[in-house]
């Protein structure tokens, strides 16, 4: 199947080794990847601070980079929520009907990576190798706005040598939220103390998630105390094989 | 005051509807407080997992929920007709009807009724509207004290201190606290009082009984209302409430306009999903359902007030005024990581939490509410409970739009934040500039130590001020993919 890869800025800028996984694993499993060098970002920031109008021209660029694909791939579940949840809202908020049709058409072949494995590639079983005991966190966006389920979970239970432990109040949001991070950041840090609280407490190496922008959040608070866990996106975990494990 | 469409919102300077401080300042008190913490931690999760119990048994519950949002927007869209019919059927059943714009117009009204009666007390059922208009405190300006007679309320009211939460409104108070109360503010209560939770309730039990014996006058707020046939309902789970309603000869009930529905049948829904949803019951211990005046049978006197304060305002904005299809059940704030760690002060508002930060806004207008909208991380929790599918995320995203808007409307100079926006909108919008801009961000690599930026410049320091920030790649996947296949468009 011919894929599109939607690599988001985040991980173009910041964590480019998703977005590599992404093309390994995908390229893996016999599909061709495909990376339309013309996309920049989904506009979510603009979106949740309030900036719509600041946003439309980043929904209209989307729409304008991807309405030829047939199956786009995004590996974070909060971009992908964003596309399918706000992008034909932003265009309708803006007055223009016309873009919110393309966006709705575009945000249905837009899928976050768990959900194109399990649901659009059929498979669970992407013969990995990962010889880590991990701990996953759900992220806020893939369980309630894409609904991803436990599809993330299947497919590390599949993952040869994967020891993968339960987070304990795995659903609670890590306070990341994006511009919450910044605008509320007291309350953002207590809520990332717990999570991290929670993450320790499993006595894992990794904890991964399918989201960079939450890994960056959960990922900084355990840098900053040395807690020596990584934070590890599902698509770097899916990637992996015995050679480089 | 209007708001953008030219209704008017709740007045200043009367209730309690608005933030004093902004909330992250407000946040940051609370979350110093370790007791407040554990309290408010301790609390939610009890009632959480009381809720998800009882919600998960009935197989039915999503066709509820779907049925109890139904059936308000329906009576929203029909509110003015629905308003009417009240009415006239509690006017036909010997009561009286008052129409209050605002809290200003409520308090007069409600003081002037209890005035007219003599009555220098009046005993209350416990009601989230009489709060948000200030009702107390206006009594009291005219002379007339107030009891409160639910056993949260009455903690409140003793403590001289504020509710923090819908449903619990001293959820910020243990048993030991509670206890310091009881001791110093009732008068003759037995000093050997100690902090058991059935010694405490009989304390107040034995305080209440002598107000409900004397008072001549009671003052509710309402559930719901009926408007095919007049009736009112509160529910409830102390007795308290019943008290109020029965024993005095007056009886003055003051609603949101938003409260009624518009048939009989329609509260079948609900008292199914307002008691699972808040306190985790299958039903409430007691529900109160009165229509008009009975004669030689309870209440000889029927007063009801409709209550606007902002609420037709809400109710012009297409996206926020589902915000009206609240029942106040509480279950948002019991799943919400903000309001668990900040509690309900924080809000400033007497509706905390999730629903508060969306309901509160509208009410006063966006900009007397200016930081409640963004106090949220977006996670979605309460629009996974939310007994009549309020979509809560949707409407926070919604009201930061109408805010940016308005700040753009009123300032003539942009913030730094629109400025910031801005160029980031001109950047990625085109894939040229925001190539550039990625590989300028490289020039981050120099502040990196070990792997990692453990100090960025405002307003990112407030990142850093918690949290490492990651190292800018030698190379960005883009530039990665051109070196592996080439230039393609």
């Amino acid at each position: 199947m011919r894929i599109t890869l939607f690599v988001t800025c985040l991980a173009d800028a910041l964590y480019p080794s998703v977005g590599q996984s992404t093309v390994t694993l995908l390229e893996r499993l016999g599909h061709q990847v495909e990376f339309p060098q013309a996309q920049t970002c989904c506009g979510q920031m603009h979106v949740n601070t309030g900036y719509q109008r600041d946003a439309l021209p980043l929904v209209r660029h989307y729409v304008e980079t991807f309405e030829h694909c047939d199956v786009i791939v995004a590996p974070s579940g909060s971009c992908a929520g964003s596309i399918r949840h706000q992008h034909a809202m932003v265009a309708r908020g803006q007055g223009d009907e016309k873009l919110a049709r393309r966006a709705e058409a575009v945000a249905a072949r837009t899928f976050e990576l768990s959900q194109l494995l399990v649901d659009v590639l059929g498979v669970e079983d992407v013969g990995a190798f990962y010889p880590h005991r991990v701990t996953y966190h759900p992220t806020c966006h893939s369980m309630r706005m894409l609904r991803v389920g436990d599809r993330p979970l299947r497919l590390l239970r599949r993952v040869a040598g994967l020891d993968l432990v339960e987070l304990p109040d795995a659903d609670v949001c890590c306070g990341f939220g994006g511009t919450f991070a910044l605008k509320n950041y007291d309350t953002s840090t207590a809520m990332l103390a717990d999570k991290m609280r929670n993450i320790l407490d499993t006595h894992a190496e990794v904890c991964s998630a399918g989201d960079s922008s939450c890994l960056m959040h959960i990922g900084g608070g355990l840098s900053r105390l040395r807690a020596g866990v990584r934070t590890v996106h599902l698509a770097e975990i899916l990637a992996s094989q015995r050679e480089q494990a | 005051m209007t708001t953008f469409l030219g209704f008017p919102t709740a007045p200043k300077g009367v209730g309690h509807l608005r933030t004093v401080q902004p909330f992250p300042v407000a946040a940051r008190q609370a979350l110093g407080d370790a007791q407040l913490r554990r309290n408010i931690g301790a609390a939610t999760a009890t009632i959480q997992a009381k809720r998800a119990n009882v919600t998960a048994e009935l197989p039915d519950w999503e066709a509820l929920r779907s049925a109890g949002q139904a059936v308000k927007a329906s009576a929203m869209r029909s509110l003015d007709r629905c308003l009417v019919e009240l009415e006239s059927q509690v006017q036909a059943r010997g009561g009286t009807v008052h129409w209050a714009r605002d809290a200003d117009e409520a308090n007069r009204i409600m003081t002037g009724l209890v005035a007219a009666t003599g009555a220098r007390e009046v005993v209350k059922v416990k009601s989230m509207v009489t709060d948000e208009i200030g009702l107390n405190e206006a009594l009291a300006a005219a002379g007339i004290t107030a009891h409160e007679t639910d056993l949260a309320e009455l903690i409140i009211q003793l403590g001289h201190d504020r509710p923090s939460h819908i449903l619990v409104p001293a959820i910020h108070r243990n048993r030991a606290e509670i206890r310091e109360i009881f001791l110093h503010e009732m008068a003759d209560v037995d000093p050997a009082l100690t902090d058991d939770p059935h010694a405490l309730a009989e304390a107040a039990r034995v305080y209440l009984r002598r107000r409900f014996l004397t008072a001549r006058v009671g003052i509710s707020g309402a559930n719901f209302a009926i408007a095919e046939t007049g009736t009112l309902c509160v529910v409830e789970s102390e007795g308290n409430g019943r008290m109020c309603l029965t024993l005095p000869d007056t009886l003055i009930t003051v609603m949101g306009i938003e409260k009624v529905l518009p048939s009989w049948n329609d509260l079948g829904v609900f008292l199914q999903l307002l008691p699972r949803s808040s306190t985790g019951e299958r039903m409430n211990p007691y529900t109160s359902m009165w229509t008009g005046v009975t004669p030689g049978d309870g209440p000889q006197h029927f007063h009801l007030v409709l209550l606007d304060n902002g609420r037709t305002a809400a109710l012009a904005d297409q996206t926020g005024r589902q915000a009206l299809h609240c029942i106040r059940c509480s279950a948002c704030m019991n799943v919400c990581p903000v309001y668990e760690r900040t509690g309900g002060h924080a809000y400033g508002s007497v509706y905390p939490g999730p629903i508060g930060a969306i309901i509160s806004p509208q009410l006063t207008g966006v900009e007397d509410n200016a930081t409640l909208p963004y106090a949220s991380s977006l996670c979605g929790a309460c629009a996974d409970v939310c007994p009549v599918k309020i979509d809560i995320p949707s409407v926070l995203v919604h009201l930061r739009a109408r805010h940016v808007e308005e700040v753009r409307r009123t300032h003539r100079q942009p913030s730094a934040e629109a400025v910031g926006m801005a160029a980031a909108s001109w950047v990625m919008a085109d894939p040229r500039r925001y190539s550039a801009a990625l590989r300028s961000a490289r020039i981050g690599r120099a502040l990196g130590r070990g792997g990692r930026i453990r100090l960025l410049p405002p307003p990112l320091s407030r990142w850093t001020s918690a949290r490492d920030a990651p190292v800018p790649p030698a190379q960005t996947f883009r530039d990665w993919w051109r070196d592996e296949h080439g230039d393609t468009p």
